[in-house]
């Protein structure tokens, strides 16, 4: 390897990925603990009381996030797929199949919340609202990713069969969300939309980007850890493992 | 006769030929489809009002269903003896084959489904009108079905709890195409005109005719290697 | 400042259950997640010392 050549190609091989990864885990964490206490602190005890919905409305500060974050990370994964097939990295198969068990994390925490919102609001915990609907779709998307890499033995063909996948998922997320808007519109039932946002304070508005940002910085820093205990797993055998990983 | 589509026409001749000797199959599958649509009054009852508000669904959901027992069957027989590979190093364009094998699928297991629909949507007490619509909705629509389809069966080729697997990846993607096949009956009967769902689900065949065969390709040369 | 007691902040206004379980369930979520990883990266470490030593 030429190690005079730096550019960013040096870090897609996972032996000097690992430890450069090493030193950015703490930083994330960090960011995300102290932006997880300061989002909720604002969140939770300085926001106003919203005028409608009373104090049930401070389920958005991790609903929102969650949502965003769950639509996100897909779109994260499509790109490493993208990547993964482009230049036949390894590390892009590593870095989607990291990423995916997040993001059905927040997917789900984003239908819970989103129940637990729905209840004392709409008087139900479910309604096929276009939105719960899409979420729950993309929730089954991640399973699907999830599943098909599990499945697959050979780490290589499970990389690219869930690259392939991924991107035609993240082809298929707005459409299946248009017709589920259409479908949503023809069938009338459930008109309760939360589309039109009160207005809100401007506490309650950094009370959520606060929260974002923690959520944002808590996946990087657990997909980062994820995909170093890929890396070691996919690289049992090979000498740099032994040198670096017991750090 | 040696035009560029002469491997697309070869692959499918040959498929349909298989089919052919394979009837149970073909029969199997219609029959799966009209039992499990028969199963929705016996299990919600024969209110005809009732009938008349779930036969697009019903029919719909079972055609995704029929669609789906085909789809681990195109292309494991040709993976396990050597066939699929011979077709990938072939001269001739993988996709062009690739292409004739869906379309061989969908006039095996998609096009019985929607020539049969028509008698099941009587059972629905569905109006002549409806059961045009809904006819046409799925003769749009189960090409769909198997071109999507097809992407999941390659890239669960080969992999252990495949049937269930290829459920899981392929249902919610079909999401699309059951809601504006179905929804042009209810649009109609709403009122509100069957174009607009009929002309959407047009363009989805469109689109997925273009990149299903080829997305396919890529996930069986995944496979393969 | 919206609260006037601790009582009254864990309360929600009457929406405690829904406030707290959205909560909780994201602390959980996440907490499970993170403990996880510890496990398999300890599982993953111990297999290499394992090999370590028999070689």
């Amino acid at each position: 390897m030429n190690h005079s050549l730096v550019n960013w190609f040096k870090f897609a091989s996972p032996a000097s990925f690992y430890p450069l990864v090493g030193r950015l885990i703490p930083f994330f964490a960090t960011a995300a603990a102290i932006l997880t206490i300061a989002g909720l602190w604002v969140g939770l005890v300085v926001a106003p009381t919203d005028a409608q919905q009373g104090e049930g409305y401070r389920i958005i500060f991790v609903h929102v996030p969650a949502s965003w974050m769950s639509m996100f990370i897909y779109c994260v994964m499509a790109f490493w797929a993208a990547l993964g097939l482009a230049f036949n990295t390894r590390l892009s198969g590593m870095m989607t199949s990291a990423l995916a068990p997040t993001g059905a994390l927040f997917a789900f925490l984003s239908l819970w919340t989103g129940a637990l919102w729905g209840k004392p609001m709409w008087g139900a915990w479910w309604v096929w609202d276009a939105r719960l609907t899409s979420q729950l779709i993309l929730f089954f998307l991640y399973l699907g990713f999830i599943a098909l890499q599990a499945a697959i033995d050979d780490p290589r063909r499970a990389d690219k069969a869930g690259a392939i996948l991924a991107l035609v998922g993240v082809i298929n997320v707005p459409i299946i969300y248009f017709s589920v808007q259409w479908w949503n519109t023809l069938h009338q039932g459930a008109s309760v939309s939360m589309t039109k946002a009160p207005s809100m304070a401007h506490t309650m508005l950094l009370g959520m980007l606060l929260m974002a940002l923690a959520f944002w910085a808590y996946t990087i820093a657990v997909a980062l850890m994820r995909v170093r205990c890929i890396i070691l797993e996919r690289e049992l055998t090979s000498g740099w493992v032994k040198k670096n990983a017991m750090e | 006769m040696n035009g560029l589509l002469y491997p697309f026409q070869q692959s499918v001749r040959r498929d349909l030929l298989l089919a052919a000797r394979h009837k149970t199959e073909i029969v199997t599958a219609l029959f799966f489809f009209v039992i499990v649509v028969n199963l929705l009054p016996l299990g919600i009852g024969p209110d005809p009002d009732l009938l008349r508000k779930i036969a697009p669904g019903a029919l719909w959901i079972g055609a995704l269903l029929a669609t789906l027992l085909g789809l681990q069957r195109l292309f494991a027989p040709d993976h396990a003896d050597g066939t699929l590979e011979q077709m990938a190093l072939s001269p001739q364009s993988f996709t062009l084959l690739v292409a004739g094998k869906i379309l061989a699928h969908w006039v095996v297991a998609g096009l019985p489904v929607v020539l049969i629909a028509p008698v099941l949507g009587l059972q629905f007490d569905l109006s002549g009108r409806s059961l045009l619509i809904l006819t046409v909705s799925l003769l749009l629509g189960t090409p769909i079905l198997s071109l999507i389809g097809a992407v999941g069966a390659a890239l669960t080729l080969g992999v252990r709890g495949s049937g269930a697997l290829l459920s899981l990846l392929i249902l919610p993607l079909y999401i699309p195409a059951l809601i504006f096949g179905a929804g042009a009956v209810e649009a109609d009967l709403a009122g509100l005109g069957s174009e607009g769902h009929l002309s959407l689900l047009a363009a989805l065949l469109v689109v997925s005719t273009f990149f299903a065969p080829w997305v396919t390709t890529v996930a069986l040369r995944v496979a393969l290697e | 400042m919206q609260w006037n007691s601790f009582n009254d902040f864990l309360a929600m206004g009457g929406y405690a259950l829904y406030v707290w379980g959205s909560i909780g369930a994201c602390v959980l979520g996440m907490g499970i997640e993170i403990w996880m990883l510890k496990l398999r990266r300890r599982a993953i470490l111990a297999r290499l010392l394992r090999k370590e030593l028999t070689q």
